[in-house]
């Protein structure tokens, strides 16, 4: 689900370089609505002062589109009390009146709500970690660069892909900036400072004389960076059939490729349906790890909390506890990890006050945890969370969200083109394309941005009109060989949609190449 | 001051504004709402909360350089100070070729979609709308998972040129899957009103358990083409990506499923079944939306799809002036017209076929043929010989929703719908089409 990212009011770039509120206010306000809250008869409160920046440069060819700069500053407090949830946001608190107000609209919903309750919210234990503070390992903040330089990047890439066939290329440059504060009656103050960037195009090239047209989207994958993202060092580059990138990107050389590929699209041979033998890219993978490993191992869904909107899961927790569930193959391992550098998900603590951590969730193909946090910790016999909690604005309340989840790069030393040469009959897949997969995540079809035949492993040439289909537990048995850690990637989603209100949440998935024999593909062309 | 203006309210405030303004143009545009939601799933309350939020966006233009800065406090102050930054904004911009300047007073329409029933609503009626779903969730042992949203504002805007527009509006959605304790069934409804007056959750409650009970013991068919009675809420999340996709410069510059061969475009084309007939009306009662568009455009009823034939492409002011057009601005409501046919009399006219209640995860796969997949959930029954036979498994299907509708067969009554994939509501009829394509099974319930 890809809804638009919770925006706030526009502003000047030089906005972005002013500090927002000293920490000390921040406690004290914090404490305004934490004492507000426990005198209106809360026994559980935590406080959360955000400042959003984003930072959106859009082009289309020659043109600047739009240069558009955005700041969001509120407080969301939630409460317990009787038992039950209540939780209440204001746009730009400045003093405590207005924060002991919002504490008390929260208590008020969760008295109003109790009424309908029948379990009290049980939530694990969590000790106070004092004032603390976490911030982005950045080399480089992406807002304090000029914005000249990146609409001349960005229409420099344009300029790139129209001399090489482009008949339409649209580039945009995303930065995001989250400075949350944190406060909870456990005694916990956090003061985090996360960076998210994401650049990316799509090339459109045309065949007039039938009226096709094929697209190419960047390759690029959103991270949690700054601006050194968009210094690619030969080291973060992946040669072969098309250049990948790893934690640098090359944005006019991809364009360049891509603009040559689009056109190459428009005369590929139409895919026969039938069964392949999958090679999977980093840059295509990493989404369908996201629908068919991370959601469906997010608690709250397996428990029923998404059943009205996202679904709930085939990853019930008898499989989980029979021990022996057979997510994977023996060559899957797959990691969830809040710490991975570079990485969207990585934070110090969570959104409610949790330190982040590394787990396994599924083990040498066995399914061994799901993602909790605080409120569901108890159920699968934990005695804390796992530090997943996100809210998406001040004006969102925090509920688990999708941790990283990669899969682990393979232990016997393998690269792409060794895993190439065995294969007989299969389709090489590059970038991400369309997706869908049921709601509870058991069956799926993806497309992509550039597939290649193989036949007696060697790479004939381009194929269009490709999607695969496959069931997950088929799909993740299927997976016969990972590469080694030398072509581990992250991939990542920066506009991942769960919850009611929709929320929106970055995540990130690493992997090798992975090799998945005998999957469904079909062919998507029609005629209108 | 309050957070929701009235008209007369919101026109000083703007008018204020306007007087610190030294630009060429200067338009400014103000919002203010509250939202409060209640969430509940496994028959409890989950999260749930409220909302108050406003926001005074103002655009200065010293020809065509353009600068635009916003603030949420609307002391004279902060006002003054955001007028000066759009305008020092303005001054560093670089000129942008595609602004047209803003408009001229308009004219608008008249449409109510402020309700004080939605408008008054407070925790306690959250609260008790939910419990009366509950309390028949829990009597038969079946397992609710819900959303009550309600939201009441407005928005309002003022240019240099003398343009007002002001519209107020309240909504209220809920929505509800019921599943049978084994998980072996499930049912959904979903209810969208400007008039809380009119949401009856016990009422919508008793249809998603219907469908929750009788979609146990589904069992498996062939994947292939059918003939499927899509019900309201299926059909409109295929076909509001007819409704994104009309855009004229997509068209025309080739690379929409409007564009044809040589750079033309099928306007004036039929491409659909001729009995198809889409347009947008503020002043419906049933829908009632703004009369006017973000930019100050006055947006009247107009047809989009006339007897299966592109009538509207939408133009923005930029790309209709390049072309020596009449702007389209993109609708505020939606609305398909039916016919005359029941889901019962639908039902009984079908030798063999399936009704669809639900589709779901609705992605793009060729914008060339607007080429859909997805799957269907939340009840899913074999039709044969004019009955329903019996509750089926899931289906991931690949469709075009403009081959669907020319394969139309019949058309149902319209009603008022929530996309379950863009959260608009819309008024869509339930429809009888042949061969829809299903690709593959799904076990998922």
């Amino acid at each position: 689900m890809l809804p638009g990212l919770a925006m706030g009011k526009v502003v000047s770039p030089e906005a972005f370089l002013q500090p927002g509120a000293d920490v000390a206010v921040k406690k004290r306000l914090a404490d305004a609505a934490l004492n507000a809250a426990k005198a209106k008869g809360a026994s559980y409160a935590d406080v959360r002062i955000g400042r959003y920046l984003n930072q959106f440069v859009v082009t289309r060819e020659e043109k600047v589109q739009n240069i558009v700069n955005t700041e969001s500053y509120g407080v969301g407090v939630r409460v317990i009390a009787n038992g039950c949830w209540g939780f209440a946001a204001v746009v730009d608190v400045n003093n405590e009146a207005q924060m002991a107000k919002a504490a008390e609209d929260a208590v008020a919903i969760a008295k109003a709500n109790s009424k309908l309750m029948k379990e009290p919210v049980q939530l694990a234990p969590q000790k106070g970690f004092g004032e603390v503070s976490w911030k982005a390992p950045i080399k480089k903040n992406g807002f304090e660069v000029p914005i000249k330089e990146k609409v001349d990047l960005l229409l420099s890439v344009n300029d790139a892909a129209m001399k090489n066939g482009a008949n339409y290329v649209n580039s945009v440059l995303f930065l995001v900036n989250e400075q949350k504060y944190f406060a909870s009656t456990d005694g916990s103050y956090i003061d985090q400072d996360v960076h998210r960037i994401w650049p990316i195009f799509n090339i459109t090239t045309i065949d007039p004389k039938s009226g096709k047209f094929e697209t190419r989207n960047a390759l690029s994958a959103p991270m949690g960076m700054g601006y050194d993202y968009l210094q690619a060092n030969p080291a973060d580059k992946v040669t072969g059939i098309t250049t990948r990138y790893n934690m640098g990107y090359d944005m006019l050389e991809d364009a360049t490729a891509a603009a040559k590929q689009a056109k190459e699209k428009l005369t590929a041979k139409s895919v026969e349906a039938g069964k392949y033998d999958l090679i999977l890219d980093p840059s295509h993978l990493w989404l369908t790890i996201h629908e068919s490993v991370g959601h469906p191992l997010e608690l709250d869904r397996v428990l029923g909390y998404e059943a009205n909107f996202a679904g709930t899961s085939f990853a019930t927790l008898d499989k989980w506890k029979s021990k022996n569930f057979q997510y994977g193959s023996k060559q899957v391992n797959l990691i969830a990890d809040k710490l991975q550098v570079g990485s969207l998900g990585a934070v110090g603590w969570d959104d409610e006050g949790v330190n982040t951590k590394k787990w396994d969730l599924v083990k040498d193909g066995v399914l061994v945890n799901y993602q909790a946090i605080r409120d569901q910790a108890h159920i699968i016999g934990e005695k804390e969370s796992h530090g997943c909690c996100y809210a998406d604005s001040w004006s969102s309340v925090q509920f688990q969200r999708m941790p990283n989840v990669s899969l682990a790069a393979g232990k016997t030393p393998l690269s792409v083109d060794e895993m190439i040469k065995d294969v007989k009959k299969g389709i090489y897949i590059i970038g991400d394309g369309s997706f869908s997969i049921d709601q509870q995540r058991y069956n799926f079809q993806f497309g992509g941005q550039l597939f290649y035949e193989i036949k007696d492993g060697k790479i004939v040439g381009m194929l269009k009109d490709v999607a695969y289909q496959s069931n997950t537990q088929e799909f993740w048995n299927s997976c016969v060989q990972v590469c080694d850690e030398r072509d581990y990637r992250l991939g990542g989603s920066f506009f991942d949609g769960k919850g009611q209100p929709s929320q929106s949440s970055a995540v990130s998935h690493g992997s090798s190449t992975a090799r998945f024999n005998g999957v469904n593909v079909i062919n998507t062309a029609r005629k209108i | 001051m309050a957070i929701i203006l009235t008209e007369a309210e919101a026109k000083a405030l703007l008018q204020k504004v306007l007087k610190y303004s030294k630009a060429d143009e200067c338009e400014i545009n103000i919002m203010g709402e509250e939202r409060g939601n209640l969430r509940y799933a496994r028959n409890e309350v989950s999260t749930s909360g409220a909302l108050t939020n406003q926001n005074l966006e103002v655009q200065s233009a010293f020809g065509q350089k353009v600068g635009v800065a916003t603030v949420d406090e609307f002391s004279d102050e902060a006002i003054e100070k955001c007028v000066r930054r759009s305008e020092e904004l303005a001054q560093l911009a670089p000129e942008n070729p595609e602004y047209v300047g803003v408009l001229e007073p308009q004219t608008y329409g008249k449409s109510t979609g402020f309700f004080e029933s939605t408008a008054a609503i407070n925790p306690d009626f959250r609260a008790d709308a939910v419990a009366k779903s509950l309390e028949l969730t829990r009597a038969q042992n079946l397992t609710a998972a819900g959303f009550l949203e309600n939201q009441k504002g407005y928005r309002a805007m003022m240019n240099s040129k003398g343009l007002f527009a002001y519209y107020p509006s309240t909504n209220i959605n809920f929505s509800l899957t019921v599943r049978t304790p084994d998980g072996t069934g499930s049912g959904y409804v979903a209810r969208g009103y400007s008039d809380a007056k009119k949401l009856d959750t016990a009422a919508a409650t008793k249809i998603a358990i219907l469908k929750s009970k009788g979609s146990v013991g589904a069992k498996a068919l062939e994947p292939g083409k059918y003939t499927v009675i899509l019900e309201p809420t299926a059909a409109v999340v295929l076909l509001e990506n007819i409704f994104f996709a009309m855009d004229a410069r997509s068209a025309d510059e080739g690379r929409s499923f409007l564009s044809k061969p040589g750079g033309k475009t099928k306007l004036g084309e039929k491409i659909v079944d001729e009995r198809v007939n889409i347009y947008t009306d503020p002043a419906n009662p049933d829908l009632p939306s703004s009369p006017w568009s973000g930019d100050g455009q006055p947006i009247n009823k107009m047809s989009m799809i006339e007897k299966g034939v592109v009538k509207n492409m939408f133009y923005s002011r930029y790309w209709a002036k390049k072309n020596n057009v009449k702007p389209v601005p993109f609708p505020t409501n939606v609305i398909m017209e039916g016919g005359t046919a029941t889901l019962e009399e639908m039902i009984k006219s079908t030798k063999q076929g399936i009704l669809v209640t639900k589709l779901w995860y609705i992605r793009e796969v060729d914008p060339q043929t607007l080429l859909q997949t997805g799957l269907t959930r939340d009840g899913t029954f074999y039709i044969e010989n004019g009955v329903i036979k019996h509750p089926i498994k899931n289906f991931r299907f690949n469709e075009s929703p403009v081959i669907m509708l020319n394969n139309l067969e019949t058309l149902g009554k319209s009603e008022r719908v929530v996309s379950t994939e863009s959260d608009r509501n819309y008024l869509i009829p339930p429809m009888k089409i042949r061969e829809f394509t299903f690709s593959s099974l799904s076990d998922a319930v």
